[in-house]
């Protein structure tokens, strides 16, 4: 995120949409019945999500604030803020914070290299098009468990041909190494995906404005900063929201490649564990509440950086 | 890689150049994409005995794994799961989804902003948060490890996604068409089942192979609201695979892969998920082939 943050908001500041329709005093027969169904349609998928996510979000900050481990029942109490204390004064979670953080920033960055690499080779190659854009979809089309596993068959020190190849001593038992097999496997499977939305972006960039600088003499380079960037700055963007918040979840592949062990888990997997292994839901809840924040506080810089390119600012409304 | 922003105006002798360039670019692409893929395959195929070897290529072959996968009930059952969990999701979520991003693309209501900013959020939303309530109220309402138990999560998220896919659909249908529909005495209510539905096929079909994937990957949530094979899906039970022998595990992935890699296929048959561009550009024929000769074993 690093490199986002010292963008300028250039955009920050930009015009209020104008509101879709002005208040109308009077709705016509047609208006009202349109403004039904609308809201008629729209009912059911917002309940489902309202209370699958709305509610046990309520009922998780609830449990936050209580003493509650499955295996003591009988000790179940408020206790206000403790579990706050407890979790956030222990050196595991920070750890494991950090681990998140650092997995997210690298392959974040590894991802969107190589993701407008293969968005402008999927666009633009000469031969063989179709082959190209089918087989690097592929990583993006398997399992992530299927594929965490391919690579913990191949870093193995018994199956491991990887590991064979390069002369090393049980990678998956060392910290870093095992870091790194983690963002490798992170970087292979979601590549494409960020490939499939930068590829969105590049179809916009006028060919007339890439000839028109190629005609004034803009190297490759040149083109590539000053021309295709600045007008796919948007689709950049939302890839980035979205694979940062994704990899902030990582949770799949450090679970199959290394059960968390040497202090590789994520905060997801330290939830996990909390939660399905110690069956203590005071601190899973707790963990889970302050994830919701992390992830909130990600999610709010993304969108300052966005301006008016945010999704569901629609300026435009209906054409 | 420079190469990659050169533009391909024509250049006469200089093309054929180009070309080779790209051609090596491209193969370069197609080992990345397909490395562990093929490892897992081999290493499906490999005997027990030659599982340590440490070779990329079975050294001798065995179909005795995908034997031994298919007589394991845990598997099976994890399976028939996984399908029928992702099935109901999807075809709930697609319905729904489709509800929704046509009230969103086409209609003028109070509250639309909110249902777009709700289902954004929920987008980004971390899902391991959910995981403990939804553990503690699955566990009071008895839907701990059912199906019903993790299609719940899975609409909720699939949503999102379906909403956002489907509406941009919408948008792209001609207005004047329902317009007509109007003129010519439908309801808004007909004029969504008859006209937009109809062109908007393959837009829903598109998001429902998406949501499909979205279903069958999940892991999280498998893992958490489930503890026996009743409702545990593939994912789920592969972490937990422990049968004659632990490479029983990678045998389950290739199964899986086909099934995905199928599904996926229909979706770039649809033109989704990317923009389709000027040629028809998945090559379908090639990447078929081999896939029919092993889901054929």
């Amino acid at each position: 995120m690093s490199e986002l943050a010292s963008e300028p908001s250039a955009e920050g500041q930009t015009v209020e949409a104008p509101s879709a329709t002005p208040a109308k005093p009077v709705l016509s027969e047609g208006k009202k019945a349109e403004r039904r169904l609308g809201l008629l349609l729209c009912a059911p998928a917002a309940i489902v999500m309202l209370a699958v996510t709305g509610w046990p979000i309520i009922y998780s900050i609830w449990l936050s604030l209580q003493r509650y481990d499955l295996r003591f029942p009988d000790q179940r109490q408020f206790v206000g803020l403790d579990n706050y204390i407890a979790v956030l004064s222990d050196g595991y979670w920070w750890t494991a914070f950090a681990v998140t953080t650092g997995i997210t920033i690298v392959s974040v960055a590894i991802e969107l290299v190589l993701g407008m690499l293969l968005a402008l080779i999927m666009h633009r190659t000469l031969v063989g098009r179709g082959l190209v854009r089918t087989v690097s979809l592929i990583p993006y089309g398997i399992v992530t468990v299927v594929a965490a596993f391919s690579w913990f068959y191949a870093w193995n020190t018994d199956t491991g041909w990887l590991t064979a190849l390069f002369g090393a001593q049980a990678p998956l038992t060392d910290r870093f190494a095992s870091l790194g097999i983690i963002v490798l496997a992170e970087v292979w499977k979601t590549t494409p995906f960020m490939a499939l939305l930068l590829m969105a972006g590049l179809a916009l960039v006028p060919d007339d404005l890439l000839k028109a600088a190629s005609m004034d003499g803009a190297s490759a380079w040149q083109r590539f900063t000053k021309v295709i960037v600045p007008v796919m700055k948007p689709a950049i963007l939302v890839a980035l929201l979205f694979r940062t918040l994704d990899a902030f979840r990582v949770f799949d592949n450090i679970f199959v490649l290394t059960k968390g062990a040497n202090d590789t888990s994520s905060v997801s997997m330290q939830t996990y564990n909390n939660l399905i292994k110690g069956l203590n839901l005071g601190i899973g809840s707790t963990m889970s509440v302050l994830i919701f924040i992390a992830v909130a506080i990600i999610a709010f810089i993304f969108i300052k950086l966005f301006g008016a390119a945010a999704p569901g600012n629609d300026p435009g409304g209906r054409r | 890689m420079a190469a990659i922003a050169v533009d391909t105006s024509k250049s006469g002798t200089k093309l054929l150049d180009r070309r080779g360039r790209w051609a090596v670019v491209d193969i370069v692409v197609v080992v990345y994409a397909l490395i562990p893929v093929l490892w897992t395959l081999s290493l499906s195929f490999k005997t027990p005995e030659a599982q340590t070897d440490k070779y990329f290529w079975p050294t001798s072959w065995t179909w005795q794994n995908y034997k031994d996968i298919f007589t394991t009930s845990e598997f099976v059952r994890a399976l028939i799961n996984s399908i029928g969990i992702a099935i109901i999701a999807t075809l709930i979520a697609v319905v729904l989804g489709t509800m929704a991003a046509y009230a969103i693309a086409r209609l003028d209501f109070p509250g639309k902003q909110f249902l777009v900013g709700v289902s954004l959020l929920i987008a980004m939303f971390p899902q391991v948060s959910l995981v403990s309530p939804l553990f503690e109220m699955e566990r009071n309402l008895g839907l701990f490890d059912t199906w019903l138990g993790l299609i719940l999560p899975y609409i909720t998220f699939a949503l999102p996604l379906a909403i956002y896919t489907l509406s941009a659909f919408f948008r792209e249908i001609p207005w004047e068409l329902e317009k007509a529909a109007k003129m010519d005495g439908a309801t808004p209510g007909q004029a969504f089942r008859r006209v937009i539905a109809p062109l908007a096929a393959p837009g829903v079909f598109t998001t429902a192979i998406l949501v499909f994937i979205f279903c069958w990957n999940d892991f999280l949530f498998a893992i958490s609201l489930t503890s026996t094979e009743r409702s545990r899906t593939v994912p789920a039970a592969l972490s937990f695979f422990t049968g004659a022998s632990q490479f029983e595990a990678p045998v389950g992935t290739i199964k899986r892969r086909l099934f995905v890699a199928r599904a996926r296929l229909k979706e770039v048959l649809t033109g989704g998920g990317s923009n389709g561009g000027d040629d028809s550009p998945f090559d379908l024929p090639r990447f078929k082939k081999p896939k029919r000769e092993l889901a054929a074993v």
